[in-house]
């Protein structure tokens, strides 16, 4: 039996994420005795792939198939799953963000393996198989019991420590069988966004409210979010507004971050808008208003204009950068 | 062209989370219920490719798998503007049961496009829409920002990490939505109200399926210590904590 962990790559690199995945499924190894396979899909030049090894993977199995050039949903299980039964696993572990948020519920449909989507932590018990996830919009956290033989884990982005793990990993070249007839999914156009941090990925982030009172505000808040290496986001009315891309936006509907420092800019923290950064282990909050519900989530607070509050901040960054 | 939109019942997203039953259960006393906000807004969609004459899109029904008390969140969803409804009439246990149940009812009853949203708001599974899909055998799209149709092809605008891919798949399919996929979600008015009443709810059994999964306990998040107030006109006594304390930046 093994722990099976599948780790996307882009554009041929691994990133944190995919560190963070096989740390954690090695972590699940290691409670259950059971060596971990990490599972790629797509042209990863064997230096990337032996990465994954200094993370706790004991095996990599490395998928080269043209017609899986395009994420096809189906396809995709289809595959893992195969590998699956062939490595015998016990535990499927899987990124909970889109991609696998597209993967696992049609793999678990494959293997009739319970899904305990967007754990934070390992396994509370192997017996029952418990999980700890984050629930009712990160208000709750739920102990929940998987009952299949098989289970699938899928890893809130942020929520584990990547840990170095040296080993020797080898690595298996697969070029599995592809029916044609069911890849579905034509993708007619793609757009990338360049150069800029992805939200998601970010340890650090920088978010604007309403507070900012106007899109011509955001210079300051970009500036700083380039001094520190952050990401921008933005609250609901932010984006709803078009003052800022919708990718920015933070909070239940919008994007589930976990950043270590979350620097909340004008923003009063409606629950919607706590809900997609509670996560965070650290938040700022600079507002007007000490009442605000904001300042219950943070740790550190300035009570103050933004306006004011911004240029001061930038340089003291500037300050502490020299 | 006929569209299926499942639709979960959870509580207004501003409730405050308690327990019952020891921390098994939540105390659902005074909670308001509502569409999950990812639902309505696929909903609103669906209606708006019915309102545009160019889509071919003919009838939007909505499906829930639920028992009778969840009755007026069907009602909401008529009134917004479905034409009718789906209740399978069962407890709803885990993602693998409502699924199953969904699946079930497509079987039997042609559907061209099934829209689920992301997750809901509740147990935060992002689950069902794929295995609904799994269970057909059909092609699924997850993480749909926007949906249309040109000479009854579908086009979505999909989400990943980093950009957007514009694509396409053959109907039948399951559309798993998220934001962006309606502006604001589309509100009843009086007249739909009104309507809703006589728009016909059908009941099905549900099917004889175990679930894989079952919650035993919730805890609520860890609290954070109270906030540290730095002076506004100071902001590098906040650069300090963050520098010395926390060790963030």
């Amino acid at each position: 039996m093994s722990v099976l962990v599948f780790t996307e790559n882009w554009d041929g690199k691994f990133k944190k994420l995919s560190f963070e995945l096989v740390s954690y499924a090695s972590g699940v190894g290691k409670m259950l005795n059971l060596s971990v396979t990490a599972v790629s899909i797509g042209k990863v030049d064997e230096g990337e792939l032996m990465k994954l090894g200094n993370y706790g993977a004991n095996k990599i199995i490395s998928v080269n198939n043209e017609k899986l050039a395009v994420l096809d949903n189906q396809a995709y299980a289809n595959v893992i799953s195969e590998i699956s039964k062939k490595e015998n696993a016990s535990v499927i572990i899987i990124s909970n963000n889109n991609t696998g948020k597209a993967i696992a519920p049609r793999l678990s449909v494959h293997l009739r393996a319970g899904v305990g989507s967007g754990v934070s932590k390992l396994p509370l018990s192997l017996n029952p198989f418990t999980v700890y996830k984050r629930t009712y919009s990160g208000n709750a956290f739920a102990h929940l019991v998987i009952k299949s033989d098989v289970k699938i884990l899928t890893l809130a982005q942020n929520s584990f420590d990547v840990v170095e793990t040296p080993g020797n990993a080898t690595i298996e070249n697969l070029n599995p069988e592809v029916d044609g007839t069911l890849l579905k999914t034509v993708v007619k156009d793609i757009h990338k966004q360049s150069g800029k941090i992805l939200l998601t990925d970010a340890d650090i982030v920088v978010s604007g409210g309403r507070g900012m009172k106007s899109p011509d505000n955001w210079p300051p808040l970009v500036e700083l979010a380039t001094l520190l290496g952050a990401a921008t986001a933005c609250s609901r009315p932010v984006s709803d507004e078009g003052w800022r891309p919708h990718e920015e936006h933070t909070g239940q509907t919008g994007k589930i971050i976990a950043p270590n420092l979350y620097i909340a800019v004008g923003i009063s923290g409606a629950t919607q808008h706590l809900a997609g950064i509670s996560s965070s282990k650290f938040i700022v909050a600079i507002n007007n208003d000490k009442d605000a519900p904001i300042f219950e989530a943070a740790q550190y607070g300035i009570v103050g204009d933004a306006m004011k509050v911004l240029p001061k901040l930038v340089e003291a960054v500037k300050e502490i950068r020299k | 062209m006929k569209i299926l939109v499942c639709i979960s019942n959870v509580p207004d997203t501003t409730t405050k989370i308690k327990f019952a039953e020891g921390n098994t259960s939540i105390d659902t006393t005074g909670i308001q219920w509502v569409i999950n906000p990812w639902d309505e807004l696929s909903l609103t969609r669906a209606l708006e490719l019915k309102d545009d004459a160019t889509s071919g899109v003919k009838s939007v029904t909505v499906i829930h798998v639920g028992p009778a008390a969840s009755e007026p969140t069907i009602r909401k969803a008529l009134a917004i503007g479905a034409d009718d409804a789906i209740r399978v009439d069962a407890i709803s246990s885990d993602a693998w049961f409502v699924a199953a149940q969904i699946a079930e009812v497509v079987k039997k009853e042609q559907f061209d496009v099934i829209m689920c949203g992301i997750e809901s708001s509740d147990y935060n599974g992002s689950i069902v829409g794929g295995m609904i899909s799994e269970f057909l055998g059909i092609p699924s799209v997850s993480a749909v920002s926007s949906l249309k149709f040109e000479n009854g092809q579908p086009l979505m605008v999909r989400e990943i990490d980093g950009g957007k891919e514009i694509v396409t798949v053959p109907v039948p399919f399951v559309a798993v939505v998220q934001k962006g996929i309606a502006k604001e979600p589309r509100i009843a008015a009086m007249r739909g109200i009104m309507m809703a009443r006589s728009k016909p709810v059908k009941l099905v059994e549900p099917v004889a399926i175990d679930p894989l999964t079952e919650v035993v306990e919730f805890e609520k998040p860890t609290p954070r210590a109270a906030c540290k107030f730095v002076d506004a006109d100071n902001p590098s006594q906040l650069l300090d904590l963050l520098q010395n304390e926390a060790k963030v930046i």
